[in-house]
Order: C-alpha cells, then structure tokens, then sequence
C-alpha cells in the first residue's frame, strides 16, 4: 500500500502559477427519533444489528416509508442556504454492490432534489465574505458500518474479512452540494474551513442535526481542481473523502492544491479520482479511479411516491426557522458593544454561544469577554479541548464575578477559585471556604500588618508623606506579601494614606 | 359424510359457523388430501401441518365458548410461496432463498392470522414469480390438475393447482404481468388482480414493484370476493396503498346482474394468436352476457400492441434493482469460491448458483435497459408507453363499464414446449400485463372448455372499481354454470398417483 | 439501437454481479438479442409530449410519523446471516490480497 507522500508544489507557487476551484459535498445525518424509511430508532453506540427493522436489512418483501419529520428538516436545510424548494421530488434508485448497502441500491435523490438554486455568504476570519453558490441539497440514507479484520491497522487494505453493523443503515442524511467556488485564490484552504463551519453552525442552529464531525454527522468530500492562471476552462478535479474535521479540511484543501500543482507543474495530467485523506502523515493517497462500474443505473424509486411541496406547508417550515447565525451575529455584537476586532475574537475562540448564556445569566458583557477570552480560554487551550466543554457554567461564572464584586475575593484569588471549582472541589463559595482564600477586610489586621510594613521601609513612608503617591506601591507589595494576597489592594491603599495623613 | 375438500370457501364457512363441522375436519381433510395428490401435482412447497391444525383447533376452541369469531375463521388457505410467513420457510421458488425463514410476516399474512384462518402450506411458484408455467421453479415444475402433462400455468402455477386440485379452498397469488389470473384460466379457476394499491404489497417479495399486486385465488368468484376484503385495505407499511376503504366485494358478488351493464370488448385482445377453442369460448360468453341483458360494445386500445414490449422494458428493469439484495450477505445462499475470494467473487459466484436462467435473463435485461446511455431508449419510453395504455382504458371506460378479452390466448401447453423459448412463453401474458401497466383490476372467471382444458374469461375494471369485476364475474359464473349445469371443476378428471 | 454485443452481455453480467460462463455468455447474448429486438419498437411509440408514468395509481406525501416502532433482536436480525461473528454480519475481505 501506499504511504509515499506525492511531490508537492510550495503552497505559494502554486498559488502564482495556479487558480483553484473547489466544490463540496457535505452529508448532514439529522437527529431523527426514526430512519428515514423506517421505524427503527436513529441511535448510536447501541448493540450491533438491533437498531434495525427488516426493511433496514433490506429483508425480502420489506417497503420504505418516508420519514416526515426528515423531509421538513431538508426542507429547512433548503430555506437556511436560501434554496428553491422542488414543488415536486420524488426518491430514485442507485444502484451498486456494496455489503454494507443492504438493498445493493441506496435510496436518494437523482434528478429532482427536494431543494435547489442557494447560496450562503462565509465570512473568513479577517472579515471578508465569500458568497458560495449551492446548487442542490437531496435526501438520502446512510449504509451500515464496516469493520475491517485481521489486517493490521483495521484498515480496509489487508483485511482478513470484515464485519457489518446496519444499525446506521437507513439513517436520514441530507447532502448539499456547491457549485464550483472560482476565485478564492491563496484563500482557497481557508474559504475551505469556513463553508463546512459554516453548514455544521447553520444545521446546529436549525436543530437539525448533532452536528459534531467527530461523530460523523457532518461528513466532507472536498473537489479540487486547478487552472492555469487566466485560463477559463476548469482542469482534471480529484474528491477528496471523508475529511472529517474543520482543520482537515483546511489542511487537505491546501495538500491537494499543492499536489496538483506539482504534477501539473511537471507536465503531469490528473487522475480523475477520489482520495483518501491520512490525517498522520497530513497528506491524501489515490482510490478508486472513476470506471465504468460506476453505472449507478438511477431510476425513480418505484416503492416511494413523490414528496410535493405547497405554499402553506413551506411557510409554516419557514416560520419555524430559527434566527440565521450571520444575522445572529450581527445582532450579539451590537447589543454587547464589542469591537469587530474584539467579536471577530470572540467568534474565532469559539465561545460566543458561552458569553451569550454568561450575559443572560447577568453577568455585564465585557466581564464576560474578559472570562471566556481569559482565564477559560488559557486553561481551555492547555488542557486542549474547546472552552465550552471545560465545564465552566454561567452561574458558576455569576458567583465567582459576584464574590469579587463584592470584595470577598480579588482578580488573583478568583482564579485559584476556578482552579478549586474545576478540580471538582465544590461552588466557588465553598472553595473560597475550604482553601481559604478569603480577602483580608478586617481593617484592625490589616492595619496591623501595614504598620509593620511602614515600620520596615521608613524611607519609602517618608517619601509618601512627601507627596510622592506613586511610592505607595511599595507599602501595598509589603502588606500583600504579609497577608499571602488575601487583601483588597484597594483597601490597603486608601489604609495607608488614611494612616499617613495624605490625601489620595 | 360430505367431502370437505369440494365445498366452496363459502359453503364451507358456513358449516364452520354453524358448528356443523369442525376446523380441525376442516383443515385435516385438505391435509390428507395434499397427502394424496401432491405428490403428482407439486403444488406445495411446504406444507405447514402443525400450524393449521393449531389454528384450527383454537377456532374451535373459541367458537364453542361462543365468541365472535371473522366469517372466515377456521377456513384453511394456501399461499404463493413469494409472500413471507413467520415459522415457515420462504423460497421464492429459489435456491437463493433455501431454508431461510423469514422473522417478520407479510401484512396479509397478519391479516389471515387475525381472522383465524389456517394456512396450510406455501405454494411452487416461477422463481421469483418470472414465468408463465411454473417450469422455472428451482424445486421443480407444478402439473395441471387438468392434465398432469401439460403446465398451470404461471407464475402462480401452485396456488392455481392447489385451488384446482382441491388440495385447499383458497389460496394467495401474486400477479405482476398475469401472474394470478393466466394460472386461473388454464386450471379452470378464479383469479383477481385488485387494483394496485388495493392490497398491502408488505412482505410480497418484490419482482416490478410498480406491477406487483398480491390477490385471491379461488374456485368461486364469491369465494374471491370474500377473502379479498380479508386481505384488503390500507396498510401503512406499504407507500402505494390506498386508503379508500375496500369496498363491498361480497355483496357485488352476491347480487350479480348484467342488466344494463356496458362491456366493452377490447378488439386487440382476440382474434389473430388466440387459439380457436379459446375465441370459441370467449364468443359463446359474449352472447350470454348479451341474453342476460348486458351492453356488449366494442372498444379499441390500439396501445395495448406496445404492452408487452414496454412490459418487457419495466418489470426487468424494477426486478434486477429488486433482486439485487440477493448477494450472499445478510440470508440465504452463499457460495465461496476457491482460493481466497473477495466479496465481490463471493456475490458473483453466490448469484450464479442462486439464480435459474430466466431470472438471469430478465436482470440483465433490466440491467441493459437501466444503463447509461440506454435509459430514455428503454426504461424512459416504456413508461411513456405506459401513459399510452392508461389513455386507452380511460377512453374504453368512458364507452363501458368493464371490459372483457379471453385471460390467455391459449389453453395449458405441455411442459418443455416453451421452455426454450422465451419470446412464445412471454406472450402468454399478452391480455393480463395491459392491466398491470395501468394499476386496474382484472379477474380471470372459467369460461369452459377446448378440447378437454379450461379457458378463462377476463373482465377489468376501472382503477378503484374493484367492486364491478365481481358483479359481472359472478354473473358470467352462474349463467356459464347454468349451461354445464354445475362448476366447471366437477368435469375435471380424478388425479392419479404420483408421477 | 445497437445490436447487443456479447461484450456488452459480460458488462452487464459484471454490472449485476452474475458470474458467466463463456457458453452462459453465448447463450445470453443470443437470447437478449432477440428479446431486444422485438421490444425495440417501444422507443418509437410515444412522443416528447407524452409523459412518463412511474406508478399506476398517482399518490403522493405519504409519509410516516418520526415515532420509534418495533425492532428486530440481533439473534433475529442475523438469524438469516450465512456467516457472523460478534454480533455482526461477517463478510469476506473487501479488497484483493495485499
């Protein structure tokens, strides 16, 4: 098998010899209760071959059954990329072998997608937006699950046999596919990363699919081709599979642009073909080449008769949309007062779905900023997973911002609160108890120890009752140090000045 | 005492209700006579012994504690072995399918259970319903009650002999091109085609799913008529089904009368290609029918030449995507060839050894006619055509109320005589496929017969209009029964020993 | 139309996963050339204006509500497998050798 890594171009000639074209097919699962032709539970991680009803194993004499709630989600899918929704569709047959397509034909969508003719503006991270064109969005079911066996890295080469679970077989999925995006340039990696965010954030938002491509609810095929710069007519595409996450996606755009430029740079031709994506070695390797095996000999699915659309049903999906994430993030940023700069950041750390829940619980705005782009996000990044899932709740962040509030606790004590709290010790409140690490705010200690600290720097006391304010600092340290940080510096400062007769 | 086995589903229901006979005589007389005539007719594939008298038994248990019982309760039933049944084997009259037994039942299976009728056995069948004679059964051919020499015609072959041969009162078919009524008329029976959608299509193995209807196989029209609103009605397992309520089938064909109703005799349907003895036949019919006080009009199809071809087009075309599932994965046959074969080779070997040649045939034709290229040749003018034929009905329909042809244009031909030639055994089924392509109902009723063998009567009817086929079948039935005073199946020969 | 050549056939015969013989192959060839044959004049019968009929009887949305129905149990969902093990369908290896 192959594991050499092609020739490649550097990513920058090939960007001043090459234009790049992409295309995606991104398959959404929905969160159905049901399949999408029959009654079996949409679930994962159950028992192999339970999740399944006869029709679901393709069983002689079994039918299909059209999922309702599946169809309005594509309907939906269609709206929120601003497509045509098809007045008339119906399923069609294609057909191939394949043992974990349990009819040997799957069940989609050919010539009369549910919906059609969209577009979605993608916003990179410095604010430019490209308009992407959609040129269909179809259902269809997913096909079992293959394990392969007795090879030694599970892959599909080298196998001894393999083992089928239909339990996704059947699962309700939506692809939509672009048309093809000219003009992204040195750009093209990144605009790449940006549209499957941007479907994964717009189906989530819909409610129509989990959305995490680390289950594969949300799958990529990603098209690259290059031309010449200034020729019109498009090159030799190849389709990268699978590339499962958003940072490969990124990676495997550029890998094949790059891959591409290599082989035409040498007078080479490409292979029509897919490839498979290696996330180890950050590089694609050839498939199947296209054959004439693929004569899927499509034709209208005779057991399924044909969804058609009126006015009042497509409304009435329409009025049940949720707020569009752009327009969403228009209104947040407006309504909080952040800088583009600060919401761009905001946005590209993940966490403004956190700020808008931390706002809500009360907490002000920029105090919430200061949190998830702070202290969450710092531990967030050393403990290598997203901020959101570090387990830090609103409330959790409306006690710790109210203990400093209220003087309890200052900046520098509240993060070794959060350190408490995320170690599993209790409410803030609690941490605050058991570490004790409550301000100092009786005024008869402190006064105590800023005598001492008085009395150990004469010199520095002399300077203040001189005027020179600015040497307070040194006092405020002494007390600090004696009080292990557990003071209002505020406090001790407005103490001293009281105590050395100066006016602040 | 009265034979059992010659009673009418009818009359025997009738006994049943009153007490007068039991299920479990009921169900061991059609038992001992499969015992004695199957072995020369092979109509069962299976016979279900310890399950109907089960059933049986516990219908009588219940009708002595006087609870309300479904008329039909404790009447045994045969049933074509495509349509799959829960604790008993389901062959397809395949050997892809040996020995698989299927987990879940076919909506009209349940609906038997639910009235309690016993189901004696599954019944030989074309392999996977292809054919006209039941020669391409892989568990070997089904004889002519008639004439242990000569086919019963097919697909449906078993069920049609069962019914004939008295070995069971009632049987299910399954018709995609003629597939219950061709059989019926060349065993000297009564077959229908409900109209598509009428009858849950759940648990049928699929040949065309657009032309597949299961429907009854009987010797009486009335008997029909009784066990069609058994199985009928909507179904939600099955997309296609309709949800109009069946409709009152049983009472059409108890109050059968002509009087007054138009018939239209198809032109294309006779004449060149039918057999002498069967136009005979057909002829006498339509003067009967004219005696008795119908219309009888002439109307044309000029579409109905292209049926056939188109047929040929679609129903292979829907078979090898249905058929595809047949692959050595999930049940039945596997076949390893030597060495240490991927998958692929496992498949190809499996379906080679699984499938007969007429099956091979028509998935390579569907093949062909779906592929690139070929698609809007084939597949998309078939369907065209299809448009064609439906027109036709519906210009014939606003001239008459059903229309009439002769059901095949031959009587049962000898086995072998067609077996080599695939062309001759398909138009068999030229006056049955025109209402497969259109989704209307058709029944095939005895019209006498030539030269010692049954030649069937076909009348169709609007889709949806189900009702009508039994109103003039049941009085085509009793006038033709006037004149030979009593069934036709009386004039059939005692069935000797085994062959 | 073009006459169906025995390449054709053994296409087809791959395409649909049905070994062949070289005599099946023959055999095959001659008999769907004749059936092709005298079904071709279906192509010529219906005009662009005619349109095409999928399902005898036109119905359409039928649907089905999102409600979780009866399942099978793995012994019955396999209860017909030639082959299984761990619960799952087994299969042998998908690609050839190494």
């Amino acid at each position: 098998m192959s594991t050499a890594t092609a020739d490649i171009l550097s990513f920058e000639e090939a960007m001043e010899k090459f234009d790049p074209v992409l295309g995606f097919e991104v398959h959404v699962e929905l969160n159905t209760r049901t399949k999408m032709f029959s009654s079996a539970p949409n679930a994962f991680g159950d028992t192999p071959n339970t999740n399944v009803t006869p029709v679901d194993l393709g069983l002689p004499g079994v039918l299909p059954v059209i999922n309702r709630v599946a169809v309005e989600s594509s309907i939906k899918i269609g709206l929120a990329l601003n497509c045509k929704i098809a007045e008339r569709c119906h399923f069609a047959r294609k057909n191939y072998f394949y043992p974990d397509t349990p009819k040997n034909f799957q069940t989609s969508q050919y010539d009369e997608p549910i919906a059609y003719d969209g577009s979605i503006d993608i916003e990179l991270a410095d604010g430019t937006v490209f308009t992407v064109e959609i040129e269909r969005a179809h259902m269809e079911e997913d096909a079992g699950k293959l394990t392969h066996m007795g090879g030694a890295t599970g892959r599909i080469q080298g196998a001894e046999f393999s083992l089928v679970d239909y339990n996704r077989a059947g699962v309700p999925l939506v692809e939509i596919v672009t048309k093809p995006i000219v003009g992204a340039g040195e750009r093209a990696p990144e605009l790449a990363k940006a549209y499957v965010a941007a479907i994964r954030e717009i189906v989530k938002n819909l409610g129509v699919s989990d959305a995490r491509m680390e289950r594969g609810n949300v799958r990529c095929d990603a098209n690259v081709s290059l031309k010449p710069k200034g020729q019109e007519k498009f090159g030799t595409r190849t389709e990268t599979k699978n590339v499962n996450s958003l940072r490969a996606v990124e990676h495997a755009v550029r890998y094949e642009i790059q891959r591409h430029a290599a082989v035409l740079d040498g007078g080479g031709t490409i292979t029509q073909e897919t490839r498979h994506w290696h996330e180890d070695t950050r590089s694609t390797t050839a498939g199947r080449p296209k054959s004439d095996a693929d004569d899927y000999r499509y034709f209208p699915e005779p057991d399924l008769v044909p969804v058609v659309t009126d006015d009042a049903w497509i409304e009435k999906l329409r009025s049940e949309l949720p707020e569009p994430p752009a327009a969403r993030r228009k209104r947040l940023q407006a309504d909080w007062g952040y800088s583009d700069a600060e919401f761009r950041d905001v946005v590209n750390a993940g966490v403004m779905d956190s700020i808008e829940e931390t706002i809500a619980a009360g907490v002000k705005p920029a105090t919430a900023r200061k949190w998830w782009m702070g202290e969450i996000s710092r531990r967030a990044k050393v403990a290598d997973v997203e901020p959101a899932e570090l387990g830090v709740t609103p409330a959790l962040i409306v006690e710790l911002q109210g203990l400093i509030d209220s003087g309890r606790i200052n900046d520098k004590l509240s993060r070794e609160v959060l350190d408490g709290v995320l170690a599993g010790e209790g409410t803030p409140t609690e941490v605050v108890a058991q570490r004790g690490l409550e301000v100092v705010s009786d005024d008869g200690a402190l006064l105590e120890a800023i005598d001492g600290a008085l009395a150990a720097q004469p010199d520095v006391a002399d300077k203040i009752r001189g005027g020179k304010l600015q040497a307070v600092g040194a006092i405020v340290g002494g007390v600090m140090k004696a009080t292990r940080g557990q003071a209002d510096a505020g406090r001790v400062r407005q103490l001293i000045l009281e105590r050395l007769g100066v006016e602040g | 005492m009265t034979d059992l086995t010659r009673l009418s589903a009818a009359q025997l229901a009738e006994k049943l209700t009153s007490r007068e006979v039991s299920a479990v005589e009921a169900v061991q007389a059609h038992l001992d006579r499969i015992g004695e005539v199957d072995r020369a007719i092979n109509a069962f594939l299976h016979v279900n012994t310890d399950e109907a008298l089960l059933v049986a038994s516990e219908v009588d248990k219940e009708r002595s504690l006087g609870d309300a019982m479904h008329p039909l309760a404790g009447v045994p039933i045969a049933v074509k072995d495509l349509i799959v049944t829960k604790g008993q084997p389901t062959t397809a009259g395949s050997k892809i399918l040996e020995g698989w037994h299927s987990p879940y039942d076919a909506t009209v299976v349940r609906r038997l259970r639910d009235a309690k009728m016993p189901i004696l056995g599954k019944t030989n069948l074309d392999e996977f319903a292809m054919g006209s004679s039941t020669e391409h059964s892989a568990y070997g051919p089904t004889r002519n009650p008639w004439d242990l020499d000569r086919i019963p015609g097919g697909s449906g072959g078993g069920s049609a002999a069962a019914v004939a041969a008295f070995e069971a009162p009632l049987a299910l078919g399954t018709d995609t091109g003629g597939s219950i009524r061709q059989p019926g008329a060349v065993t000297g029976t009564v077959g229908v085609k409900p109209t598509y959608g009428g009858v849950s299509r759940y648990g049928a193995i699929a040949m065309a799913s657009s032309l597949d209807q299961i429907g009854p196989v009987t010797r009486t029209v009335l008997d029909s008529a009784l066990l069609h609103e058994v199985i009928g009605g909507h179904d939600p397992h099955d997309s296609t089904s309709l949800t109009d309520p069946v409709g009152a089938l049983v009472e059409a064909a108890r109050n059968a009368d002509v009087k007054g109703l138009r018939i239209g005799v198809i032109k294309e349907l006779q004449g060149e290609g039918y057999q002498d003895g069967v136009q005979a036949r057909f002829t006498e019919a339509l003067d009967l029918l004219r005696q008795a006080g119908a219309d009888v009009v002439e109307v044309s199809c000029p579409n109905f030449r292209y049926a056939l071809g188109a047929y040929y087009l679609i129903m292979p075309s829907e078979a090898s995507s249905n058929l595809a599932k047949y692959d050595g994965v999930r049940f039945g046959l596997r076949v390893v060839p030597d060495g240490a074969p991927t998958i692929e080779r496992v498949m190809g070997a499996t379906r080679a050894a699984g499938f007969g040649d007429e099956v091979k045939r028509r998935i390579i034709l569907g093949t062909y006619a779906l592929s690139a290229g070929y698609y809007d040749a084939y597949y998309g003018s078939a369907q065209k055509v299809r448009t064609l034929i439906q027109r036709d009905f519906d210009a014939a329909f606003t001239q008459a109320d059903v229309l009439i042809s002769p059901t095949a244009p031959t009587t049962a031909f000898k086995l072998g005589e067609k077996l080599d030639d695939p062309l001759a055994m398909y138009l068999n089924d030229v006056a049955t496929i025109p209402a497969n392509m259109a989704g209307v109902p058709g029944i095939s009723v005895p019209g006498g017969l030539a030269d010692g063998l049954p030649v069937g009567i076909q009348f169709l009817a609007p889709a949806r209009q189900d009702a009508r086929l039994y109103r003039a079948g049941a009085a085509l039935e009793a006038l033709l029964e006037d004149t030979w005073g009593g069934p036709l199946l009386a004039q059939a020969p005692e069935i000797g020993g085994g062959k | 139309m073009p006459e169906i050549t025995r390449e054709d056939v053994a296409h087809l015969a791959r395409l649909a996963h049905i070994d062949m013989s070289a005599e099946e192959l023959d055999r095959m060839t001659g008999e769907l050339s004749v059936i092709v044959d005298s079904i071709k004049t279906v192509s010529e019968v219906a005009g662009d204006d005619v349109p095409a009929t999928s399902h005898p009887i036109p119905l359409s949305n039928v649907y089905r509500d999102d409600v979780i129905g009866e399942t099978l149990s793995n012994e019955e969902a396999l209860s017909g497998a030639p082959d299984n093990a761990d619960g799952r369908f087994k299969v042998p290896a998908i690609l050839d050798g190494e």
